[in-house]
């Protein structure tokens, strides 16, 4: 007994380091070029290649830079309307499908579904050519609709995915529980399943809120002046405080403007996501 | 508080198969009616369509006197236990005993005085404060039953509260039931597959088969006098025993002993010879262990026991049989409907656990064969069923419930029933009326024991 007690606990020891340091690796792998980054923007131009990691001086000159240049502040107004409303015209689409697939029965249920999955793993790049065409012909080019069509089109399949999985999970008895404590079907609704679809459909919001905001391929497509680049295209044409310094640094700091919120967020509302999808069930 | 009264209540699904099939039964105020059957039957159906999940597809539901078809659940004021319990998840065990009450709109005061008391009776309040996903399964039980007792409803509904707990709390669970209908005297709907729950419940049981009532009785009479075959196998545990019984010369010809034909049953059957006997386990006993003066009565045969199982307090013996293929077919049909999987031809014997009868071994046994019921296995009829046995029952019942109401209203429960035209009215009338406490021990208003309701001719 004693014996091969004393002979797991050095292995468990050994597993344990294994898991940690793989667990430090990838956290390092992962995080080293945001790092990089966050360095680069509070580097002054002329410091880029001091071949050191950190700057030789720090400056928030590059976020002063950004902030000033009308290209980055319009794409950062257009980021912003344009993931929204993509993500508000997908999630409620999503929700009345999902809610559909979850809770009714009718015929090709199984085609909806798996015409939804075959769509979120198609190319989309391989659309780009075609809409662009097409986009020119029908007016909808260098216009928000022209960005919100193909972002709520792409991400609604993984959002109705999300959330029919999400969904089936409800346990829809307890409207009727609801109803016979003497709720009204409204109140019944509101009352015993929002609280419960609330997380379910704020973390497809949030999924569908990065698919549209860190898409670069349509926005570099789609569109060609200020009226509505997003940001990470818009990144692209950044030209820095000067045409004879290297950019780099200002679109690093760009980089980190809109790389930032989006992790706050992240952080912010995994706990209630995950407790929201982890207080679900109450089985016996 | 309020009667319930169900008339020719039918649900047909979208598939056109009738779930629940020309259901009639009254259920009176204050008592506690237990629905039984298989799997499938339409239980759940049949007391959703009481609290108004289901819609009725044809027939009135009357609660309180009053035709509730179309009323929305909310208007019906019922309060309903679900078989998961159907807590709230986000709200604590206060919230979801408050819920609907807050509904109600009553006052803050008041919802915490009568929450309180909910807690108090179901010893949830240490507990109030807590999630749901932080209680025991059988503290989500009693939260649940807390939200059912909190409001006045006019009915409790329960379906198979208990069947998510495990044995040990089951039994707990069932004597608080018990205990709290007792004491609020409220209308009860049970559903339930438990055999335990149906007979120690229910003032009345009733069982149901494919959507079709099959029969309403107090839970001894069902036992005792089960009006078919169906009720016959599905009452009682271990089950009643099936048997070929073959008609010849005016005597039963049982696979291990013979016994002359009771007239009443000789009246009925007409030209046919084989019929099924169903013989409770119970009664047949080791003949050595059997009392002198007892003996007589019945018939002694030998047996050759297969395997027996001693269990402290019983013992059971396994005596295989040879049995016709059409008794068979019968039973088997019937073991498929009852949930059932065997089916060896073979018979349970429950003997006294001091018997010394041992496996593999060849033992006497001794059986009084006024208590084996005939079965007609073509429609199942019990043959022997003793109508007279419940009507000294029933004229105690109406004497004694003094409540005129609850006697003479269950009378429609037996017209559904495949073979109640040989039971005008009797099978319904009998039982223990809802306001004698523990229906059990009201001993006066049973029907007298059958040892001496069934004389062999
Ligand atoms: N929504 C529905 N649509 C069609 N048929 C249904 C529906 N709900 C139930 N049924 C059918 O109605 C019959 C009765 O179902 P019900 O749930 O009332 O059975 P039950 O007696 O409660 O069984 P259990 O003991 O397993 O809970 C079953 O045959 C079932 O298949
Ligand atoms: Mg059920």
């Amino acid at each position: 007994m004693t014996g091969s007690a004393t002979a797991t606990r050095p292995k468990q020891r050994r597993q344990r380091s294994i898991s940690v340091g793989g667990a430090i690796l990838i956290v390092v792998y992962t995080m080293l070029p945001i790092a990089w980054i966050l360095s680069l923007s509070l580097k002054s131009p002329g410091d880029l290649t001091n071949k050191k990691f950190l700057p030789s001086h720090w400056t928030l000159a590059n976020y002063r830079t950004v902030f000033k240049t009308s290209l980055f502040t319009d794409a950062l107004r257009n980021s912003i309307g344009i993931s929204l409303i993509a993500t508000v015209i997908g999630v409620v689409v999503a929700t009345f499908a999902a809610y559909a697939i979850a809770r009714l029965d009718f015929p090709g249920k199984r085609v909806i579904l798996s015409l939804a999955l075959a769509i979120a793993i198609f190319p989309q790049v391989a659309l780009l050519g075609s809409l662009f065409s097409m986009w020119r012909a029908v007016k909808l080019y260098d216009t928000w609709p022209g960005l919100i069509i193909p972002y709520v089109s792409f991400t609604l399949p993984l959002s109705i995915w999300v959330l029919s999985a999400f969904f089936r999970e409800i346990p829809w008895e307890m409207e009727q529980a609801a109803q016979v404590d003497g709720a009204t079907a409204w109140q019944a609704f509101t009352k015993a399943i929002v609280p419960l679809a609330a997380p379910g459909v704020f973390t497809t919001a949030i999924i569908a809120f990065f698919a549209a905001w860190q898409d670069f391929a349509f926005a570099i497509t789609l569109t060609s002046t200020n009226r509505a680049r997003t940001v990470p295209a818009a990144l692209a044409f950044f030209t820095g405080a000067s045409q004879f310094q290297q950019p780099t640094t200002a679109i690093a700091a760009g980089a980190i403007v809109v790389t930032v919120p989006i992790i706050i967020l992240v952080l912010v509302f995994q706990r209630r996501i995950v407790a929201g999808l982890t207080a679900g069930a109450v089985k016996g | 508080m309020a009667p319930i009264t169900m008339n020719h209540i039918t649900k047909v699904y979208g598939d056109g198969y009738p779930a629940v099939n020309d259901v009639s039964l009254e259920i009176a105020d204050g008592e506690f009616m237990i629905l039984v059957g298989p799997s499938g039957c339409g239980k759940s159906t049949l007391l959703r369509m009481i609290v108004g999940l289901e819609d009725i597809s044809s027939g009135d539901m009357l609660i309180g006197g009053e035709r509730v078809n179309e009323k929305a659940p909310r208007d019906r004021n019922l309060s309903m236990v679900f078989q998961n319990y159907a807590l709230y998840p986000h709200l604590t065990v206060y919230e979801n005993i408050a819920f609907p009450l807050r509904l109600k709109g009553v006052s803050d005061d008041e919802i915490k005085r009568r929450v309180e008391e909910a807690a108090t009776t179901l010893e949830l309040t240490e507990h109030l404060q807590r999630k749901p996903s932080q209680l025991s399964g059988g503290q989500r039980q009693r939260v649940a039953m807390g939200r059912a007792i909190v409001r006045q409803a006019s009915a409790f509904l329960f379906d198979e509260p208990l069947s998510n707990l495990d044995a040990k709390l089951r039994g707990q669970m069932r004597t608080e039931i018990l205990r709290l209908q007792r004491r609020l005297d409220t209308t009860t709907v049970y559903v339930t597959h438990d055999q335990t729950e149906a007979m120690t419940l229910g003032d009345r049981v009733a069982v149901m088969r494919k959507g079709v009532l099959q029969q309403v009785a107090s839970p001894r009479e069902l036992y005792e006098q089960p009006l078919n075959l169906f009720v016959a196998g599905f009452i009682g545990s271990p089950p009643m025993n099936f048997l070929p019984a073959a008609i010849e010369d005016n005597q039963v010809k049982l696979p291990f002993l013979s016994y002359p034909l009771p007239r009443e049953v000789a009246a009925q059957i007409g030209d046919s010879d084989l019929l099924i006997a169903g013989i409770r386990p119970e009664h047949f006993a080791d003949s050595s262990l059997v009392d002198e003066h007892k003996r007589d009565r019945g018939t002694t045969f030998e047996v050759k026991v297969d395997v027996t199982e001693w269990l402290g307090s019983q013992q059971y013996a396994y005596v295989p049989f040879e049995a016709p293929e059409e008794i068979n077919r019968h039973l088997a049909e019937l073991q498929q409907e009852l949930d059932g999987e065997q089916m060896r031809t073979q018979m349970i014997v429950s003997l006294d656990p001091a018997s010394r009868i041992r496996d593999g071994a060849k033992a006497e046994l001794w059986l009084d064969p006024s208590r084996v019921h005939l079965f007609d296995p073509r429609t199942g009829k019990n043959l022997t069923r003793d109508a007279k046995a419940e009507a000294p029952a029933a004229t105690a019942t109406s004497s004694a419930s003094g409540s005129a109401s609850s006697a003479p209203a269950p009378a429609p429960a037996s017209s559904s029933a495949a073979a109640s035209s040989t039971a005008p009215a009797s099978s319904a009338a009998a039982p223990a009326p809802a306001s004698a406490p523990a229906s059990g021990s009201a001993g006066s208003a049973e029907p007298p024991a059958p040892d001496g309701s069934l004389r062999p001719t």
